[in-house]
């Protein structure tokens, strides 16, 4: 099998904001831009002052310790809960006020960390349902058979088995989702959210429960997504190999906050961010 | 498109199975093979049938339980025993058939306007608070119908909610019900809307609004993050639902020369509820059969006499439990898949 090139040839023209994850962009608006955007849970600061930047096709990754909040990031970002303060722009666009189907509709898609998908249905319903957007047609017409209905049906069946073959999986388009092994769900459920034509996708622990081969996969399969569809991604994950093999710009998060962003490089070399994972260095060791 | 095929001729079968009990009722109804008791069960086996489909679609499809299903059916029934006496009073409309199915379609219409109304404030609830508004809604609708007084007099027809002393002639009279209704629903209608209730609801499922009221029973919050309004689809679900109650509450209106309000207490809704349960929930099929073998049993058990609900009952606990038996389940399934083999062999060879 041919390996993709990883990092391939995005173009990398820095833009000036303070809050960008790596000093790169494509000229236009980022995709996403949080700013100062914070929640609290009863006093609790869950998230503190997040502040960040993603280009359009850029690969982002968001690591930091168990319990560091980053899982409430994405559910700010996609408006499950409601910012105590600050805001997230989507393609320039102020989500205040939003609930998580405009923002879905604004370009903005996500996995989850414990798959959620609709698991009593088949696969290609559940692309179907991703679909739910795109392929438009009412009530009447779907009770009543109207023309319209079987055209866009056909249009609807394409779409999703279009959809299924990235990851190779027309094949499995009649069985349940829920029989499906586990790294089929993960891919399934990454197929449904690129089903909603999202500008912007969010992977939470796409590698969770993988084997080191299916990781290695699923990295060119990321890749190979961001250049099909042209579009952002952002990945939270625990497996360094993946963040660090892929992901252009690193923001990590300890105790709901940022404590460092750039490149893997210095991230890796990043003083604080070892700290965080390891502990304090020993004085005098 | 395999999987559409298979739904497809899925939906053939239930259609199939009402098409032929309705040719077997008509023809022993023809001869004269059938009893006077199961005769006048025709029509309730058809409105309970309705019933059963509708709720299923609210309980099973879109995943919320509703307690106040028969508050749906007194609307209907009571909207299209008014417009039936208003047409035939007012209008000398003499065609039972045409009076019939307006009747229905404002029964429908009314109940779907009191869906959208109560859907307003239990659509933002969840699981048993959902339940328990629910129950609420359909004991005030009942209340409410036990204080409704309807009169006709001449062209000029009366509605009234607090005052009995009504000009013209009284249909509708307060808790007393309403009296002296024209018996226009017949067996055929009942059969036609059974068909009615079938194609809406199997076609509704297997559509994109379907598939979304399915994503917001599966998992509310993956529906939310792939762009579907939850709030919108349930509340799709569960004014068609009211709808088809409402045409069915016109038709068992019609049925009777008299109906009072406090037949569709709660006990309608939990038999309701049961045929449902007992059919499988979300199955539509099953629930028909369901609605069919209930509403015949009691009728069938009336040799029991005193133990006649004691022996319904008991019949229910059995179905319960044979569904629920791994050894029956396994039998069914290896029966099935046996089937599914030899017909695969079949192809092969």
């Amino acid at each position: 099998m041919t390996q993709l090139k990883r990092k391939s040839n995005t173009k990398m023209v820095p833009v000036p904001s303070e809050s960008i994850v790596p000093e790169r962009d494509i000229n236009k608006s980022p995709v996403l831009e949080a700013r100062h955007l914070g929640i609290e849970f009863g006093g609790l600061k869950a998230v503190e002052d997040f502040n960040l930047t993603i280009g359009k096709t850029e690969i982002a990754g968001l690591i930091g310790p168990n319990g560091a909040g980053k899982t409430t990031v994405f559910n700010l970002l996609t408006k499950v809960y409601q910012p105590t303060t600050g805001t997230v722009l989507i393609n320039g666009r102020d989500t205040a006020g939003m609930n998580t189907v405009q923002a879905n509709k604004l370009g903005i898609a996500r996995t989850f960390q414990n798959i959620r998908l609709f698991s009593q249905m088949s696969v290609e319903d559940n692309v179907r349902i991703g679909l739910h957007n795109q392929v438009k047609y009412g009530m009447f017409t779907g009770i009543f058979r109207l023309p319209a209905f079987w055209k866009q049906e056909r249009v609807q069946h394409e779409k999703a088995m279009d959809l299924l073959s990235i990851f190779d999986m027309q094949d499995m388009a009649e069985m349940k989702a829920g029989s499906l092994p586990y790294g089929a769900q993960r891919r399934l459920e990454i197929v449904r959210a690129l089903a909603t034509n999202p500008s912007l996708l969010l992977l939470d622990e796409p590698a969770a429960g993988m084997n080191p081969h299916e990781t290695e996969e699923l990295m060119d399969n990321i890749i190979k997504i961001r250049d099909k569809f042209q579009i952002a991604v952002m990945l939270i994950e625990h497996d360094m190999n993946l963040v660090m093999g892929i992901c252009e710009g690193i923001c990590v998060l300890n105790y709901g906050k940022v404590i460092a962003k750039g490149t893997a490089e210095e991230i890796q070399q990043n003083p604080v961010v070892i700290e965080a994972y390891l502990g304090k260095q020993k004085e005098g060791a | 498109m395999k999987q559409s095929k298979k739904r497809f001729l899925n939906n053939l079968i239930t259609y199939g199975m009402v098409v032929i009990a309705f040719i077997i009722c008509q023809v022993m109804v023809q001869n004269g093979s059938m009893s006077r008791s199961f005769k006048g069960q025709l029509v309730p086996i058809c409105v309970y049938i309705v019933m059963a489909v509708s709720l299923n679609l609210t309980v099973g499809i879109s995943g919320e339980l509703s307690l106040g299903h028969a508050g749906f059916m007194s609307i209907g029934a009571f909207s299209g025993i008014v417009a039936s006496t208003w047409l035939l009073n007012s209008f000398n409309m003499e065609n039972t058939v045409v009076r019939l199915i307006l009747s229905m379609v404002f029964g429908g219409v009314m109940a779907g306007v009191a869906g959208v109304l109560i859907g307003i404030p239990v659509l933002r609830l969840r699981g048993d608070y959902l339940a328990i508004v629910t129950l609420a809604f359909g004991e005030i609708i009942r209340n409410v119908l036990n204080c409704l007084y309807f009169s006709v007099d001449g062209r000029k027809i009366y509605v009234s909610f607090n005052d009995p002393d009504l000009p013209g002639k009284i249909f509708v009279n307060g808790p007393a019900g309403a009296t002296g209704i024209a018996k226009i629903a017949t067996f055929t209608m009942g059969f036609v809307l059974v068909l009615f209730a079938l194609f809406v609801v199997l076609n509704l499922i297997n559509s994109r609004t379907g598939r979304a009221i399915m994503a917001t029973r599966d998992n509310r919050i993956a529906a939310e993050s792939v762009g579907i309004a939850v709030t919108k689809y349930k509340m799709i679900a569960f004014v068609v639902a009211a709808v088809l109650a409402g045409m069915a509450g016109a038709l068992y209106g019609l049925n009777a020369s008299t109906t009072v309000a406090s037949k569709f207490k709660f006990d309608t809704s939990i038999l309701v509820l049961v045929f449902v349960v007992l059919g499988g929930i979300g199955n539509i099929r099953g629930s028909v059969i369901a609605a069919t073998l209930l509403t015949v049993l009691p009728e069938m058990l009336r040799a029991f006499a005193d133990y006649r609900m004691l022996v319904y009952a008991v019949v229910l606990i059995l179905v319960m439990l044979a569904t629920n038996n791994p050894f029956l389940k396994n039998l069914a399934n290896s029966i099935f898949h046996r089937e599914k083999q030899q017909k695969k062999e079949g192809e092969a060879a």
